[in-house]
Formats: structure tokens, sequence, C-alpha cells
């Protein structure tokens, strides 16, 4: 199935809460969804017999600029063989975004991995703690107004 | 006593002084514990493989810091490593060397200005005898590296010189 096709499903069910969408001459197909329906929506995509999402690819973190974070979702189906991308976007004052753990079991390592690194929450996760950098760090250092610290634990960071 | 053996034909005395002999037990037998952190560790590894072959020089990889005497701390060392190392190191039983392998553990290598995460010198956390620069070194390096610490051990005295404090920490 083309990205047009799943985006025609997708739509039908799902009208309202899609912001905007670019399926034609993109490599990767892509909706955007409001944040606070990403679960549903992807739950659906999940179990909808037309659809069968049934890998979550990659889970990346995005610093749009301009205050916005962003969240991205590449989806694949093993058995329909075709692919689709989710994306949704949030403020940096209210970077809540609902965890999509219970979709699929690889969201948990990659949204702890945007947490760290990004800072965005993701609601109802079972175990968002920092997953690369140690617990006691400061800061999101991808975000793009990251600043490096001096010292961390008295050891001088800077060269 | 290789270098010795069946040179003599009859009982003998060898005379040499204390710290001769210690530094010569000590500067043979240096067992490295293998802090692999990066891609020096596949060097590291070559090195002590038989086509370079550490063991020549009793230089043979430990796992645990209190069979070791000296540390070769290949790769990039991140600050969350950086307490990891401390520690390690304050487990090993002196006399103890540690030789920094690579750009990276040298200075933080080519994450020096954009590596938020990467401490700039392992020397900033324990004190280093031997930087060995490239990225990563080649065996050979690795090589003269350890030939250069065992130089350095070589001169090392029991007594302490007048007017000059002992390196122990």
């Amino acid at each position: 199935m083309v990205g047009e096709e799943i985006l025609n499903i997708l739509k039908e069910k799902f009208g309202k809460v899609i912001v905007n969408w670019k399926v034609k001459g993109v490599y990767n197909p892509y909706a955007r969804i409001k944040p606070e329906n990403i679960r549903e929506v992807a739950f659906f995509l999940r179990e909808n017999s037309h659809l069968q999402f049934d890998y979550l690819m990659c889970l990346s973190g995005v610093d749009l600029g301009k205050g916005m974070l962003g969240v991205v979702y590449h989806l694949n189906s093993i058995s329909k063989k075709h692919r689709f991308t989710l994306k949704v976007d949030v403020t940096r004052e209210n970077p809540n975004v609902p965890s999509v753990e219970m979709v699929w079991k690889t969201a948990n390592w990659h949204e702890r991995e945007v947490y760290d690194l990004f800072g965005i929450n993701f609601l109802d996760h079972p175990d968002l703690r920092r997953i690369l950098l140690p617990d006691d760090w400061d800061g999101y250092p991808l975000r793009k107004d990251y600043q490096v610290q001096e010292y961390y634990n008295g050891i001088k960071v800077p060269y | 006593m290789g270098l010795l053996d069946k040179h003599f034909e009859d009982r003998n005395i060898v005379i040499t002084s204390v710290d001769g002999l210690m530094n010569w037990a000590r500067l043979s037998s240096l067992w490295f514990m293998q802090f692999g952190l990066a891609c020096c560790a596949i060097e590291m590894m070559a090195a002590g493989a038989s086509h370079y072959d550490l063991d020549r020089f009793g230089v043979m990889p430990r796992a645990t810091p209190r069979q070791a005497d000296l540390m070769i701390v290949a790769g990039t060392v991140t600050i969350k490593m950086a307490s990891r190392i401390k520690r390690l190191y304050d487990q090993m039983a002196e006399p103890r060397y540690v030789i920094s392998m690579g750009s990276c553990s040298n200075c933080g290598g080519p994450y020096w200005e954009h590596g938020y995460h990467v401490l700039k010198g392992v020397d900033r956390v324990i004190p280093v005898d031997v930087y060995i620069p490239g990225c990563p070194p080649r065996p050979e390096a690795l090589l003269e590296g350890i030939i250069k610490l065992q130089e350095k051990i070589r001169k090392h005295s029991l007594v302490e010189e007048s007017g000059v404090k002992s390196s122990k920490s």
C-alpha cells in the first residue's frame, strides 16, 4: 500500500487530529498528528487489518527551533511490506507526548533516549529514566541551545 | 632468568643493586588492566595477538585491577566512564602505571570541541605515565609506548633522592 492510501484510511478515522501531511514526492510519506492523540493513532495503525504496522523501526527526537520540539515515528509493516511516518510537535514549555510503549515495546528504550537527550516527557511510560547519560546530568544535550556545563562532579568538562 | 640460563659452567654469583633487581622484575612483568573503550582497543588486541605478541615483553592482559600493574586506557573516555576509571585505578596495587593510548584519551581527540560527554584527557582523573599519539595508534606505537614505560621504570629508585619528592600518590 502506498502512502496516499494509508493516509486516506487514517483520514477516515482521524480526520480531526491530522494537522498536515505530505505523501507525494517524498521518500517517507508522513502525517503530522496532534500530540495528545498519538497513542490512539498508533494503536489503530497496528490493529487495522489493512495496515498492520507491527514494527516501529525508529523513534527520534528533533529540535525544530523556534521553541518547538518534535518526535518522529518511522513505522513498517512486515506482513504488508509498507511504511509510514508519523510526526508530532510539542512546545518546549509543555513537552508532553503520550508514550507508545504499550503499542510497540521497542518504544521503551527509544523514548528513554529521546527523554535523555531532548527532555521530552513521555506520559505513562513505565520507566522514564536517562538511558545514556548519568542520572545526575544537567540539561538535554541535543537541544540547540544546550550549553556545556563547566564542571561535572568536580571534573572540568570543556577543553 | 632466561638471559643468564646455561651461561655458567659452575655455580656463580651475580652482583646487582636492589634497585636494579626490583626494576628489572617490575619492567619485565607489566600485566595490564585491559581498558578497551573504543577503536584503540582493536589495536591493543592486535598488539596482544600473535603477530605483535605483547607477551614477549612480559605484558599480558588482566581483567581485574587487583592483578594489574599497568592500565592501558585505550579509547574515548566518556564523563560517565571517568568515575569508573578512577575507581579501578584506585583498586590497583602500587606500583601502578598508566598508558594513555590514542588521541581521545590523551586530550579528547576529535571530540575536543563538541563532545559534551567526552572527558578531555584521562589525565584529568588519573595520573598518566606515557601518552601514545595516534587515532588509533598502530600496534608498533603501543609497543614503543610500553618500551618507553620500561625505560622509565628502569630509572626508578627505592631511595628517595634528596630534594626530590616521591612520585607515589
